[in-house]
């Protein structure tokens, strides 16, 4: 019997309902908009008694990933929040949690970085942290975004991982955005996390460890090894506690949310917010009578080769949207649509690609902008051939 | 408080032999008084610098306690993250309270540089724990760089002595004084040569109710260009010229530890280092007197700090 309370939240406060219902040990955190909700509700809870946290108000997002690494290595549930600016900021000290292999949550509310600046939502701030060892789970909604957080909490923990989980929502569009959220009860949550006790902590001064050590060219390249293989094992863990997540909330989750992908020749894929757009707009072209579907991706990294390959199986056009741009890749490309390439060649499929850059900034897509990546994929399925590899939506040219 | 020379023999050791540090390092000398002057167990950040690779080349450490390496930046808000969790685990029954001290140590590069807002930041907050500044007045792990802890007229080699310019030119930052102006409890001076002092210091921040610090003189005689064996010497006659005073600041209030008999003049000290050869050039000869000018200067304002 699931019980679940219907709330109108936005997506900054769902993150912050479920880190009170995580009731993590250390919260260590710096306000940065659009994140500055779940810190200040989050510091709320902790002033109202509500959470059993220290909160560690820092003097920077650097500070705030540097806290989290010695709590962590301290050996108890740690968790932050950040955005844009403030994710490059602490860079740094990012890819020293995943490599010190410490399962520290972080909610990531994207935002495009600086230059110029620039307050509202695009990818390039969690897509530049693509590499430093973090799992990425993406959210589409409040809803994901809430149900991601509690999940991540397993994910990260689990022994074969022991690695941190950046967990995304769409700044303003997801963050400010109210939703009905159906949450969880506090004692339902605290089920499903269990409790958490590391093997090593740094605390046990009866069994004094060293933690980071300098490693040079004669274990360095082994303890990579050892990192990617962790990473490599994630995506076993995340459909595990997807699916068990499911039995407790009634709301599964997989690798990707696939929409009207069963005999799909033409298909889309986007991250995150936007999916919402394109599924409607799927909905209304498949009454029309065209073979297209969603393929909407929730786990980024690890990234899912296979699974992908499998899911495109039989579609003759993909057309990739991205919110973010890799700078100098092949035709100024993004990067969902560059994993999307490597992974299709990768298993000898012939699809065509084609990829579009779109919401820099905040700058809004609408349905219209679907319409055409559909009517462009008709074209490329039926001619074989793709006008131009990377294109923009939305932008006045 | 007292510190019993007896007692701490029969000590076990914190720091292990078997490091790296050179021959003659001043920094091993501190960690050990410092470790073995605190009597409760310990839990040790480091930032990135000499006595970090020196003490933890994998697969090896010297550590006979709980140790972290994060950054170079970041060692008092790793150490701040690691004392948060411990209130948080004892606070919530899930940890048994041990009573346990932090400390974080760094170099003047993590310290006086890179890691100011950090330390600044952390002693704002109030966690309880202690910083132990290891001093050596330059970026000696990178091959001696100058930091804005390195004296006016020192050669490194970013601050080199050419044939116009005699070194670094501008003097080193006040961060004792800069760390006294938190208004934590417990701020100090030291020099390993003073060993007693130190470790009473030591004792102090360790009982310290909230964060602690501790700026330790740590001569390197690869840096500073002497001799090996010349390491306590060298630091003695810093404390004597009054460039490297004692003192401490317990709640506000200024305490000199120790006033030489007979202030000696800071040339002596100077040239007993080659960082310094080239000021005894003719054309250079005035920034010796322009850092004994300084020195006597702070030494005075040191005094009447401490007489109020």
């Amino acid at each position: 019997m699931v019980v679940s309370t219907k709330m109108a939240l936005d997506g900054a406060h769902a993150a912050a309902h479920a880190m009170r219902q995580i009731n993590p040990d250390v919260v260590a955190a710096y306000p940065i908009t659009p994140q500055t909700a779940v810190v200040q509700t989050f510091s709320q809870y902790v002033a109202d008694g509500e959470v059993d946290t220290e909160f560690i108000a820092v003097e920077s997002e650097h500070a705030a990933m540097s806290a989290c690494v010695g709590a962590a290595a301290a050996g108890g549930r740690v968790m932050t929040a950040t955005a844009a600016n403030g994710l490059a900021l602490m860079w740094e000290v990012v890819y020293i949690a995943a490599s010190m292999r410490l399962p520290i949550i972080m909610t990531v509310v994207n935002r495009a970085l600086s230059a110029p600046l620039n307050i509202h939502c695009d990818h390039s701030d969690s897509m530049g942290a693509r590499d430093a060892g973090w799992i990425q789970l993406y959210s589409e909604t409040a809803q994901e975004a809430y149900d991601n957080l509690i999940q991540a909490v397993r994910i990260a923990e689990h022994p074969d991982l022991l690695l941190p989980v950046m967990v995304m929502q769409d700044g303003f569009i997801t963050g400010h955005g109210v939703e009905r959220v159906e949450v969880l009860d506090d004692s339902a949550v605290k089920g499903f996390i269990g409790t958490y006790t590391p093997e090593y902590s740094l605390l046990d001064v009866d069994h004094p460890k060293t933690f980071g050590a300098w490693d040079m060219y004669d274990y360095y390249f082994e303890h990579k090894r050892q990192q990617t293989d962790a990473m490599s094992k994630a995506m076993k863990v995340i459909v595990d506690v997807g699916k068990e997540f499911g039995e407790t909330s009634g709301r599964s989750y997989g690798i990707f949310d696939p929409y009207a992908m069963e005999d799909a020749e033409l298909a889309i894929m986007v991250l995150s917010s936007a999916g919402g757009t394109a599924r409607t707009m799927v909905k209304k072209l498949r009454s029309e009578g065209v073979k297209i579907g969603l393929l909407k991706p929730r786990v980024f990294r690890p990234f899912p080769a296979q699974e992908l390959a499998d899911a495109l199986k039989g579609v003759k056009a993909v057309a990739v949207l991205d919110r973010s741009i890799s700078f100098g890749a092949m035709d100024g490309a993004g990067p969902l649509f560059l994993e999307v390439c490597a992974a299709l060649f990768a298993a000898g499929l012939k699809a065509k690609v084609v990829n579009y850059i779109y919401g820099l900034g905040g700058r809004d897509i609408f349905p219209q902008h679907f319409e055409q990546v559909a009517s462009d994929l008709q074209d490329i399925a039926a001619t074989g051939k793709v006008k131009s590899l990377v294109n923009y939506l939305g932008l006045r040219e | 408080m007292a510190i019993k020379l007896k007692e701490l023999a029969g000590k076990p050791e914190r720091l292990a032999p078997g490091h790296r540090f050179c021959s003659g390092c001043a920094e091993p000398i501190i960690i050990r008084q410092i470790l073995h002057a605190i009597e409760e167990p310990v839990v040790v950040s480091m930032a990135t610098g000499c006595a970090e690779v020196a003490t933890t080349m994998y697969p090896t450490t010297a550590y006979n306690v709980p140790w972290i390496h994060s950054a170079f930046e970041n060692a008092a808000t790793t150490i701040a993250g690691a004392e948060a969790m411990y209130r948080a685990l004892v606070r919530q029954g899930k940890f048994p309270d041990r009573d346990i001290r932090f400390i974080a140590f760094g170099g003047d590069g993590a310290t006086y540089d890179i890691g100011l807002q950090f330390l600044s930041g952390a002693l704002e907050r109030g966690h309880r724990f202690i910083y132990v500044c290891l001093n050596n007045e330059a970026y000696m792990n990178t091959g001696i760089q100058r930091s804005s802890a390195t004296p006016m007229g020192a050669h490194t080699t970013t601050s080199p002595a050419g044939t116009v310019i005699p070194g670094k030119v501008q003097w080193r930052k006040p961060l004792t004084d800069i760390i006294a102006a938190h208004r934590i409890p417990y701020v100090a001076q030291a020099a390993p040569s003073n060993w007693r002092d130190l470790m009473t210091k030591a004792r102090k921040a360790a009982a310290a109710d909230g964060p602690s610090f501790i700026n330790v003189f740590a001569d390197c005689n690869r840096g500073w260009r002497h001799a090996t064996d010349t390491t306590v010497e060298v630091t003695k006659l810093a404390v004597d010229t009054c460039y490297w005073p004692l003192f401490e600041v317990e709640d506000g209030v200024w305490k000199l530890n120790y006033k030489p008999r007979e202030k000696k003049p800071v040339v002596e000290w100077l040239k007993m280092q080659g960082r310094f050869r080239h000021l005894f050039q003719p054309q250079f000869r005035h920034v010796i007197d322009e850092i004994q000018a300084r020195v006597d200067e702070e030494w005075e304002s040191l005094l009447k700090k401490c007489e109020a």
